[in-house]
């Protein structure tokens, strides 16, 4: 459905020729008027040349998923017409550069194809040729914004606060949106039926994507060591965590730095980096993505199987190898949860959206250090990098960081001994001491065999004590991580299972199938090891749906062996093509298997 | 086994230290080495630094990766914090542990596997980063643990047990360092302690990287005839280059003092950045072990000619810049900085809330 403030259109462009500030100026001003709004952004895994779209959906009830239909496409990518006039829903509009003929592509008899000259527009007005290029992205930005009703006000403000006093910038661009809004008042049946109209649904919100809000979460958890390797789509991270140090790690008088962020020779150095200051006592992190969590592997193990804290922030990407570097996907569960060899099992959180980067990050370091382990914080491309409508994060200043057993001089001095692997108090976590404590503290941290004194060992029952005691300390983690968030529709029996950045799509669709008559409960996991109510959620309903974007179902997979349910007893709803998740592919999966079992 | 403890005695009339400690407390585990193993020699020239030096054993983080070099750390200051980490990776485990807390004295033990193959990488990048630490190679040229394959380090031509010669060419840690740029390289032989106790104290108190490489001969698996990594043919063919001897700031050397100068201008005295001072003598009139290219052409010319170069080979002490004068971090550790100056409040939050609106 179409109609006023719940609509869906996008942009196909070509990489690399501006595109990207005229889409979320278009993205910003509709929040600004108060609109729900979400952006996704397509992009090729390459600097220039290759084909982008940019879609923007407004949902006047905060729907913030993917859109299944799209109502207008704005076709600006000659290689790709094929594909967009393709896109554009039964009765919906194609607007066009018309500086050249039509192309016979461009036809279709259920849709209304509008043309705008931008090409010719721009080179009658501007003379440099970067210009012509660049700012045909702001002329279609204006004629959006007189087809759909955009606050010219709110546009033009934007522009000012964005080039201030760069007065030729500024000029220029006031010009070009100024031709494509003209333009289209003057031609084009403005406002289209569908289009925009002022609200007040975004005041407590913020846009913003996940890499900046994990980022933001580590500083605010008080990180101070980041080791990383460029990697998308994970590299933004680091570049925010940088910039916020900027902001405010630096002592106001000497310039100094109250952190460090070191770039990695690869993903094992930066594994290794951040074991290595998480041992010294630094709360530290790397951000990486599927192909650097293989790399990592060792090193993961090495700090699971020696007790020492460190956090992984995964934006996973379509695998296996480069897969598809630019797509999203959550197809490392696996490889997370019981990363390295030997038997080993792993804290995983997953945020499913970047106001959970932000508070998950922090609880990250947490239960790092209480835990002293790998945590791991899976998050997504289209989490990490697409601004996402949230609302306004929150800071308690009452927060301090839980640093877990540590034993400093003083409490060293009232124990007889001290073990570094000794369990006092059963729940598998021993004491830890940091480098630089004197006194009976020092101990020798190794990867091969070891006992609860930390000593060299190749005994059997040592052995067995130290790997119990391990998995008795992760299991023991499954109701501290993140408990999973639970939506029920009244007398549902059909129960959907998420994660991450599946839940904007899962939720909308139950929305959707109970409104059809099917109500359905939805939880979204937000912890690995799993906690009670996961298994008690999936036992309280007579079928069960998977919904999650990788080909193995690795989400099922896991619920299956952790929990002790046969695979076959949970239906899979599997999407993993690269894109985010729509509410319709939910939504028919369910409705085709109900039939199908009907039948 | 490398937790084998040694029996704690202390005799009466030991000498003490500036801590008053005397050279047992910087002892470790018993060795499970091979008898003869290079390595020992090794682990206790360090002993004889740290001890001299006063340096506080708890101060210390002992670092290594994975092999018989790598499990020196166990066997030298039983008070220290030590980590075995994995194959290779040594240098980026201590770049984290020195990043985080910068106030500790950072040993790092590795071996020509560990360091040339596996992890050529890491220690070209820890070269790179200028990470303040001492990095020792004990260089056996053979994989000892896994009984006896060759190292990148065996020259061409050097034989196995087995009597095969080894065809590729070797790495050269020293040469490696000085194209990188590493502003501290010695090499020394394990056998000569008199050499490598200075070297090691002035490297520990070097501002930045120092490597030092060490002919440490593999006992059971390189020390025959026809191996270039022999206790006999490193005993023929060193030629100390440059003698050395570390001074602290305020104290009267106990290791060998260079009195062996004929004058004085033959005797290069640099300034090390804990206060104390490395006094050189160059054995050839005309080498300059604060010039990189010629330091680099002496180690090449006598490789090519079979010879061995030892001695303080190079060390570059005024412009180095260690790894946090590049980062610009504050000068205390970073795990001491207080939550409140890491955190920037609730205020903060809420102004910076409004630029992603």
């Amino acid at each position: 459905m179409s109609g006023i403030n719940d609509f869906a259109f996008k942009m196909g462009t070509v990489n690399g020729t501006g595109s990207a500030s005229a889409n979320s100026l278009l993205m910003q001003a509709i929040f600004r008027m108060g609109i729900p709004v979400t952006g996704k952004n397509i992009f090729p895994s390459n600097i220039q040349g290759l084909p982008t779209w940019y879609e923007i959906r407004v949902s006047k009830d905060g729907y913030t998923a993917r859109p299944s239909d799209v109502d207008l496409v704005v076709a600006l990518n000659q290689s790709t017409y094929a594909r967009d006039v393709k896109a554009v829903r039964a009765g919906g509009y194609l607007l066009y550069d018309s500086s050249w003929p039509m192309d016979a592509e461009l036809l279709r008899d259920d849709i209304t194809v509008l043309g705008v000259p931008f090409g010719r527009m721009c080179i009658e007005t501007f003379e440099k040729d970067r210009d012509r290029t660049l700012l045909r992205n702001i002329a279609y930005a204006g004629a959006l914004a007189a087809l759909l009703n955009i606050d010219m006000t709110v546009v033009e403000g934007m522009l000012n606060e964005k080039f201030g006093k760069k007065q030729r910038l500024l000029d220029a661009n006031h010009t070009a949106i100024r031709l494509g809004y003209d333009y289209a008042k003057a031609n084009l049946p403005c406002p289209l039926p569908f289009h925009l109209e002022k609200m007040d649904k975004t005041s407590d919100s913020i846009l913003m994507d996940g890499n900046t809000a994990s980022a933001l979460g580590a500083v605010f958890a008080g990180a101070t060591v980041g080791a990383w390797y460029p990697i998308t789509p994970a590299t933004a991270l680091m570049e925010a965590f940088k910039s916020f140090c900027e902001k405010y790690r630096v002592d106001p008088e000497t310039k100094l730095h109250r952190y460090a962020i070191l770039q990695a020779e690869d993903e094992l150095a930066a594994a290794g980096i951040v074991i290595g200051a998480g041992w010294a006592g630094a709360r530290s992190f790397t951000n990486t993505s599927g192909p650097g969590i293989s790399l990592m592997q060792e090193f993961i193990g090495l700090a699971y199987y020696t007790d020492i804290p460190a956090v992984f922030f995964d934006v996973q990407r379509c695998g296996p190898a480069t897969g598809m570097p630019t797509r999203t996907q959550q197809a490392d569960l696996f490889s997370l949860a019981y990363a390295s060899h030997g038997d080993t099992k792993h804290i995983v959180i997953f945020p499913a959206d970047p106001r959970e980067c932000f508070e998950m990050a922090v609880q990250a370091f947490d239960l790092a250090e209480r835990f002293q382990t790998p945590v791991f914080v899976a998050s997504d491309l289209d989490i990490g990098m697409n601004d996402w409508m949230v609302k306004r994060f929150e800071w308690d200043d009452s927060y301090r960081p839980d640093r877990g057993k540590v034993l400093d001089a003083e409490a060293l001095q009232k124990i007889e001994r001290f073990s570094r692997y000794l369990d006092v108090d059963g729940d598998g976590i021993a004491a830890r001491t940091l480098p630089g404590v004197g006194g009976k503290g020092a101990y020798f941290v190794r990867g091969s065999g070891h006992d609860k004194h930390a000593a060299y060992t190749e005994d059997s029952d040592a052995y067995l004590e130290l790997v119990d005691r391990l998995k008795r300390k992760i299991d023991g983690a499954a109701n501290a991580v993140p408990a999973p968030v639970v939506t029920r529709h009244a007398g549902a029996d059909i129960g959907l299972i998420t994660i991450g950045s599946c839940d904007a799509a899962v939720r909308e669709a139950a929305d959707i199938l109970t409104a059809q008559g099917t109500p359905v409960n939805v939880m979204r996991i937000r912890g690995f090891p799993f906690s009670d109510d996961v298994r008690e959620f999936i036992t309280q309903h007579g079928r069960v749906f998977v919904i999650e974007q990788n080909r193995d179902a690795q989400l099922r997979a896991l619920l299956a062996i952790e929990l002790g349910f046969a695979r076959d007893s949970m239906h899979s709803i599997l999407d993993y093509g690269g894109m985010p998740l729509t509410p319709k592919v939910v939504v028919d999966a369910v409705a085709s298997h109900l039939v199908g079992a009907s039948a | 086994m490398t937790s084998i403890a040694k029996p704690p005695v202390r005799h009466k009339s030991s000498r003490t230290n500036g801590l008053g400690l005397t050279i047992r407390d910087y002892e470790g585990a018993m060795s499970t080495l091979c008898a003869g193993c290079g390595h020992d020699s090794v682990t206790a020239a360090l002993i004889q630094a740290a001890w001299e030096m006063d340096l506080e054993p708890h101060r210390v983080g002992k670092m290594s990766g994975i092999g018989c070099s790598s499990k020196t750390t166990a066997y030298f200051m039983k008070q220290s914090h030590g980590f075995n980490s994995v194959h290779g990776r040594m240098p980026s485990v201590t770049s984290g542990a020195a990043a985080a807390n910068r106030a500790l004295t950072y040993i790092g033990i590795s071996g020509d596997g560990d360091s040339l193959s596996i992890g050529l990488g890491q220690l070209s990048h820890a070269i790179r980063r200028n990470v303040n630490m001492l990095y020792v190679l004990e260089n056996n040229g053979v994989y000892g643990l896994t009984k006896g394959q060759f190292s990148a380090s065996a020259d061409i031509g050097s034989l196995s047990k087995k009597g095969e010669p080894n065809e590729q060419s070797p790495i050269d840690p020293i040469l490696l360092a000085l194209t990188l740029g590493a502003t501290f390289a010695a090499r020394s032989f394990s056998g000569d302690k008199k050499q490598l106790v200075p070297i090691l104290k002035a490297a520990i108190a070097h501002h930045g990287f120092a490597i030092v490489d060490v002919i440490s001969p593999c006992v059971s698996f390189n020390d025959h005839e026809g191996s270039t990594k022999s206790y006999a043919h490193t005993r023929d063919q060193s030629v100390e280059t440059v003698i050395a001897d570390y001074l602290p700031g305020d104290f009267v050397p106990l290791t060998r003092e260079i009195t062996v100068s004929d004058t004085e201008e033959e005797i290069r005295v640099v300034q090390l950045h804990d206060g104390g001072s490395v006094r050189l003598r160059a054995t050839a009139p005309d080498y300059d072990p604060t010039n990189r290219e010629s330091a680099y052409t002496h180690v090449r010319q006598c490789q090519q000619r079979g010879e061995i170069a030892t001695g303080l080979l190079y060390v570059d002490e005024e412009q180095g810049r260690e790894m946090h004068d590049m980062l610009r971090t504050v000068p205390e550790p970073l795990i001491e900085v207080p939550y409140e100056q890491l955190c920037p409040g609730r205020a903060a939050l809420d102004a910076l809330m409004e630029r992603y609106r």
